[in-house]
């Protein structure tokens, strides 16, 4: 093993896993701070069980964010110091910028909200969760202008043997982030959507503790039915405009995406494709003519660049090199986020069917569809990141710098091994055991959730003087 | 002032900052399992600081984000350099910042009991490593020319370190001792009380040594750096005084003084430090300096804006949330976690 392939497996690993809480933690604080407020004006008790209930499975959830959130924030220094050195002028604004606008606000106002239920003015408490939610989406925005960037240079010069900033507005106003952006929080609200519908189908299928229960499940099962569908819809909208906008910036990873090796017009696009990566070319294919086309340019004719041009192009350009990333990833990654999200507005489109026709409750085999549905919007974004970053390839900083040329020279394999095992082993136990309290406290429901006022089992009550 | 010392100074104050308040939390994790014999009891020293940690802990986040940004050579071989401590900080951040959440949400003792030693480890090892960290920064450690750090895990747990790391992580207990003092009551003020009595001394013994094993290891008041003047004797007689405040009862003030230990101290080092940000113990000509791991002036410019703005904003509403949960946490409290 090479400390390249090393560490590019830790960033893939310990990102991945990062990223499978953060879009939960900015989806999900949308629908708390929406239900906290239902609960300030109308004063329905129902509506406060039901802050607690989702809010305590979002707790649960944006700690482990915040916490695996520490790791990346370290790694680009730890394990790609070469990479830090070449874009750190421009790449570290926007990390400070977040920690400084978003971090403190979001973790801040949550500590106010989680121990303030009796010690602020209601609505004082209020504003603090609306703050909490503005915090970590703001962070969401400028952790994706320095990914952006990562992905179309802007706003810098290479001077010095560096990347230097020269305009900060253009860094933040990246056109790839106004794309980029909008998709990574529709996502994550389509994810916070099918979870709060799959927790919801999961009760109302098993038949509710009480009439409270009954009642709240109901409700979140419309909430989550109706956010998660509009948001689906929103990801593929704006996933689609970001398509276009990829074939004009990184025609290479939309070339892979679509195992495209030559230049077509009209372009068919793949429905299924084995290929033969060192021969360059499809062993069998299933095409649909000019649909790529349409895809990229929204009529059924025009120019689609191929694998082999542009690596002619690149090499013309950039200097010998193999400039096409993995094709049997990228393409398989594409693929399965835009199959799950397909599958995800199918399960939410049904639902909101059965929902605004107040059916929700009676079709039980059908509500046990929606349970496993929760783990489309994982797949989707897991795919989609790994996509977007292995598409990128060879690169770290788009046409800038190969990714073989970020890493730590001052670190040995052993050393980068060594943190890769003993993240990994910490994240499998970590995910354990996250996994086993979202299940305990989503099957609980509301009210009847273990009391952590509870003295533990065993202890007896005259010791907890 | 040009701009390079003004982001040193930023973040000297960021540091400066992130030690006076995530050193009381670590102080307190640390204290957590050995204070809190009930569960009740561990609850209660969990609420002192639950509202609060996790903003204190943006304090280094920032830091760090703050050295990427003004200093990418500094963040970058500093980050490289200290590979397998670091790791094993973030770890311990990892271990802590869901053990905080967690802990509560099972009823099962040894669950509990995990957690609760989770936090404890969790405070310890950073509170441990930062000395460290700080004291190899001082005393300089093997660069060469490229600015790659060449030397190896064991080259930083040199005695020198081992004092500042000691020195923080007494430092730190202290001060969350005396935290738990203002913040408690009952038998855990008591507790608390004893506590402190027993590290304070020890913690000051610590600062004397590192203060003394800096002027016989290091360069760092006699060479390039700044005098820090005063600096290292008030800390040294800062934590004297929140000595005689414990004895005297006057919690308030011996609090106050170990903050003005840590603020010094940390002060002490960075103006030992200035300009260099890391020393070169192989060549003082390979030494990252404020200007030679910089960022361009537009860059230094864009972020103070940045920074001018945004600090007092963040400064109020985190001062505000003290100010919410400035009451003791008693018998009587309804505990969230």
């Amino acid at each position: 093993m090479d400390p390249v392939t090393l560490a590019r497996w830790q960033f893939g690993i310990t990102t991945v896993y990062h990223f499978f809480f953060v879009p939960l933690t900015l989806g999900l604080i949308w629908v708390v701070a929406g239900l906290q407020t239902a609960w300030y004006v109308t004063g329905r008790d129902l509506y406060r069980r039901m802050t607690k209930f989702w809010g305590k499975l979002f707790l649960i959830n944006f700690a482990m964010g915040v916490v695996t959130g520490l790791v990346q924030e370290f790694q680009f220094g730890m394990n790609w110091s070469e990479y830090s050195r070449f874009v750190g002028d421009v790449f570290g604004a926007p990390l400070a910028i977040e920690a400084l606008l978003a971090f403190f606000l979001e973790s801040t106002f949550l500590g106010l909200w989680l121990f303030g239920w009796e010690r602020l003015p209601k609505k004082v408490h209020l504003a603090c969760i609306w703050l909490v939610a503005v915090g970590s989406n703001l962070s969401a925005y400028w952790i994706l202008v320095a990914n952006s960037f990562m992905q179309q240079p802007m706003g810098h010069v290479i001077n010095n043997g560096r990347a230097e900033m020269n305009d900060f507005l253009a860094l933040v106003t990246n056109p790839h982030v106004f794309v980029q952006f909008p998709h990574v929080i529709a996502g994550a609200m389509a994810t916070a959507g099918f979870f709060v519908l799959g927790i919801s189908a999961w009760h109302l299928r098993r038949g509710p503790a009480d009439d409270v229960n009954r009642e709240a499940f109901r409700l979140s099962f419309r909430i989550g039915a109706i956010y998660g569908t509009v948001a689906i819809v929103a990801t593929m909208v704006i996933g689609h405009a970001q398509a276009q906008y990829m074939v004009k910036v990184q025609p290479m990873k939309m070339a892979a995406a679509e195992a495209l090796w030559e230049t077509e017009n009209p372009a068919a696009m793949s429905l299924f494709t084995w290929g033969d990566e060192a021969q360059q070319r499809d062993v069998f294919a299933i095409k649909v003519p000019g649909l790529l086309s349409f895809l990229a340019h929204n009529r059924f004719e025009g120019e689609v660049r191929g694998i082999r041009q542009l690596q002619q192009e690149y090499a013309a350009r950039y200097g010998p090199g193999q400039y096409w990333p993995p094709v049997k990833w990228t393409y398989w990654t594409f693929r399965i986020m835009v199959g799950a999200g397909m599958a995800m507005f199918a399960a939410g489109a049904w639902a909101c069917w059965l929902t605004l026709r107040g059916r929700a409750p009676a079709a039980a085999w059908l509500l046990a569809l929606l349970v496993p549905a929760t783990a489309l919007p994982y797949i989707a974004n897991s795919a989609g990141w790994i996509f977007t970053e292995i598409g990128r390839q060879p690169w770290i900083v788009f046409g800038l710098q190969k990714t073989v040329e970020g890493v730590s020279p001052a670190v040995s394999v052993g050393e980068v091994l060594t943190t890769l095992i003993g993240y990994t082993l910490l994240y499998g136990v970590l995910m354990v055991v996250t996994v086993y309290l979202l299940r305990t406290y989503a099957m609980a429901g509301l009210g009847v959730e273990p009391d952590p006022a509870a003295a533990p089992a065993g202890e007896p009550v005259a010791a907890r003087a | 002032m040009d701009l390079n010392t003004l982001w040193f100074a930023l973040i000297a104050i960021l540091f400066i900052g992130f030690f006076i308040l995530e050193g009381f939390d670590y102080g307190v994790g640390i204290l957590l399992p050995l204070l809190g014999r009930t569960d009740r009891q561990r609850r209660e020293i969990i609420h002192t600081i639950g509202p609060v940690w996790d903003g204190n802990e943006v304090w280094v986040i920032t830091a760090g984000g703050a050295t990427f940004a003004a200093f990418p050579h500094w963040y970058a071989t500093l980050f490289s350099g200290f590979y397998l401590p670091l790791f094993l900080m973030v770890t311990a951040l990892i271990v802590r910042g869901v053990a905080f959440e967690f802990r509560s949400k099972d009823r099962r003792p040894i669950w509990r009991a995990t957690w609760d030693w989770g936090i404890f480890a969790g405070s310890l090892v950073p509170a441990l490593l930062w000395g460290v960290a700080l004291g190899n920064l001082l005393m300089g450690v093997p660069i060469d020319a490229s600015k790659t750090y060449t030397g190896g895990f064991f080259n930083l747990l040199n005695p020198y370190a081992l004092v500042a790391g000691l020195m923080s992580l007494t430092a730190f207990v202290t001060h969350g001792a005396i935290f738990l003092n203002l913040k408690t009551e009952g038998m855990l003020r008591e507790r608390a009380l004893r506590a402190t009595k027993i590290v304070g001394p020890i913690a000051t013994v610590f600062i004397g040594l590192f203060v003394i094993a800096t002027y016989l290891w290091t360069d760092a008041f006699s060479g390039l750096g700044v005098d820090p003047g005063l600096a290292p004797v008030a800390a040294v007689g800062a934590l004297l005084a929140a000595g005689g405040f414990v004895r005297a009862g006057r919690m308030g003030w011996a609090f106050s003084m170990t903050c003005v230990t840590i603020a010094m101290a940390t002060i002490t080092i960075f103006s030992a430090l200035y300009p260099r940000v890391m020393v070169s113990s192989l060549n003082p000509e390979w030494s990252l300096t404020i200007y030679n791991a910089s960022s361009t002036p537009y860059t230094l410019k864009v972020m103070s804006v940045v920074a001018l703005v945004c600090v007092p904003v963040v400064l109020a509403y985190q001062g505000w949330t003290y100010w919410v949960f400035r009451h003791r946490v008693t018998a009587d409290t309804h505990l969230e976690y």
